[in-house]
């Protein structure tokens, strides 16, 4: 079976972390993605850039509505997911206002952390 | 030459070409400011070049590679060194060359809609305008600290979720240049009927969406674009005149119109008769030709107001808006009396979509007023006084307020 883990974090906590503690936790990724690559059970994964540059988008009416900001429906539930290669944030909205669901709820674009360079 | 008048006037342009060519807005606009800083230091000694413009965009170009050569971004990225070698590549007087089209592209990224409106709006007028960060948050009213952080957030988003630097292709236009224009209105807007504090007018917002309206027009002359500028020209000449003798707001009714300007109401009317005739009942056409008749009308009586009764109900029923059916039920009540105008007052009152908005009961007290319905009036103009938040109007609505507790 597939499972899709979602990591959630305090942005503001954080961000108090002293630098020493940071560094531990961003540390302790490297082994642990190799390791469930090793055991065969990594399929894709990726850090999220912060919430600050994060676009909802929805569409009403065949008109595309675009805001700025996180998804932030308390009525509206996590269904699913695509993570896509796009040129820039338009090509992903394009992409995001064709998903079927963006008729009804609201589709998120963030972009990830680009893995760093070796 | 005055550099600082030049920097506001033509230092958007150099701005534009610069992120162009160095492909990142921070950087841009530390090269651009570099650049400025090198003229202040030379043209006093050396004399102007021939092509200012093109000195600067030189100048920041360089300064831009030496920045990144220098490494000199903490976060220093493998991008930065394709970056360097792209820009070295674009010495060519051809690719530096002042593109009419860098302007737009610079507008439609700050206005872009994964901006927030505020920041689209703080960007605008820092970049293409020129205004400084100081100059935006006392027009905004809020803290320097608030707008200057707004102002890095922005630049960060368009940097890290990839905002394109671009006029949208056509598929895109439409929608993306509604948020232009919607931007630019709003800092009109906020210029002409300042929503809080002590002026009722800051002209320098008006004349900056004045100045992009007019650019805008320039480079796409498109019906709805001209509408827009019409109407700001033609609100915008009634400036001089919306502060009576002593200093305190005057209504439309008691301004005295040769204070109006005319030329400029001239120019706006030629743009609204252009722009009706090629779009018909646009949302700026419709506002704009509303504020045609006010401005053809010599004297107050003179107002049509059955035609601008008219166009409102068509604005209402094409972009339905509880602010518009407010301006609506004002026009009908000049145009039919004050008690047609109440009804539709009370529904909307009713519907409660403009609570905590000051013109309702505003409106409603001014009405009360006209049919002798002092206590009424009274209770109405308390109402709106609870929620007025600019001194202006404020001092205006205690007026009335004096004026039927007198029974006048």
């Amino acid at each position: 079976m597939q499972y899709l883990l979602l990591i959630y974090q305090s942005e503001a906590e954080f961000a108090k972390l002293s630098d020493a503690e940071r560094a531990a936790i961003y540390q302790g990724y490297g082994p642990f993605t190799q390791s469930i690559g090793q055991s065969g059970h990594m399929r894709s994964g990726a850090g999220l850039q912060p919430v600050t540059t994060a676009t909802t988008v929805r569409v009403r009416g065949g008109k595309t509505l675009t805001t700025d900001g996180p998804f932030a429906e308390t009525k509206e539930q996590l269904s699913g997911f695509y993570l896509i290669e796009a040129k820039d944030v338009d090509e992903a909205i394009g992409i995001a206002v064709r998903i079927p669901s963006a008729r009804l709820g609201s589709v998120e674009v963030r972009p990830t952390i680009a893995a760093p360079s070796s | 030459m005055d550099l600082g008048r030049f920097y506001r006037e033509q230092g958007g342009r150099v701005l534009a070409t610069v992120i162009r060519l160095v492909g990142d807005f921070e950087l841009a606009e530390e090269a651009v400011q570099e650049a400025f800083a090198a003229a202040l230091e030379q043209w006093p000694r050396s004399g102007a070049p021939d092509n200012p413009r093109a000195w600067l965009v030189s100048v920041a170009r360089h300064k831009a590679i030496d920045q990144l050569r220098r490494g000199a971004r903490f976060d220093a990225r493998r991008t930065d060194l394709e970056a360097m070698a792209a820009l070295e590549e674009t010495e060519a007087p051809a690719k530096t060359a002042m593109i009419e089209d860098d302007r737009l592209r610079l507008i439609f990224t700050c206005c872009h809609p994964a901006l927030a409106i505020e920041a689209q709006i703080a960007l605008t007028l820092r970049t293409l305008c020129g205004l400084s960060t100081e100059e935006i948050a006392r027009a905004f009213l809020v803290p320097v600290a608030t707008m200057a952080q707004r102002l890095v957030r922005a630049k960060y988003k368009i940097r890290v979720a990839g905002i394109p630097y671009r006029v949208p292709p056509r598929e895109l236009l439409a929608e993306r240049l509604e948020a232009v224009l919607r931007t630019v209105y709003l800092v009109f807007n906020e210029g002409y009927a300042a929503s809080s504090g002590g002026e009722l007018v800051r002209r320098e917002l008006c004349a900056e969406a004045i100045r992009l309206g007019r650019l805008l027009a320039e480079l796409l002359p498109r019906p709805d674009v001209r509408a827009l500028l019409a109407l700001m020209l033609l609100h915008d000449a009634r400036r001089e005149a919306r502060l009576g003798p002593d200093g305190e707001l005057a209504t439309l009714e008691e301004q005295d119109r040769r204070r109006w300007n005319h030329g400029q109401i001239a120019e706006g009317l030629a743009l609204v008769d252009d722009a009706l005739r090629e779009e018909g009942a646009g949302f700026y056409s419709l506002q704009a030709a509303i504020a045609a008749l006010h401005a053809r009308a010599g004297r107050h009586e003179d107002t049509d107001w059955r035609q601008i009764a008219a166009l409102y109900e068509v604005l209402c029923r094409r972009y339905p808006s509880p602010v518009m059916e407010l301006n609506r039920a004002a026009a009908l009540a000049m145009a039919e009396g004050p008690a047609r105008g109440l009804g539709l007052l009370e529904s909307l009152e009713a519907q409660g979509a403009l609570d905590g908005y000051h013109l309702l009961p505003a409106a409603r007290a001014d009405l009360l007023r006209r049919l002798g319905r002092w206590d009424e009036a009274g209770v109405a103009y308390r109402r709106a006084l609870a929620l007025v938040r600019s001194e202006p109007e404020r001092r205006f609505l205690e007026r009335r307020l004096a004026k039927v507790s007198r029974g006048a």
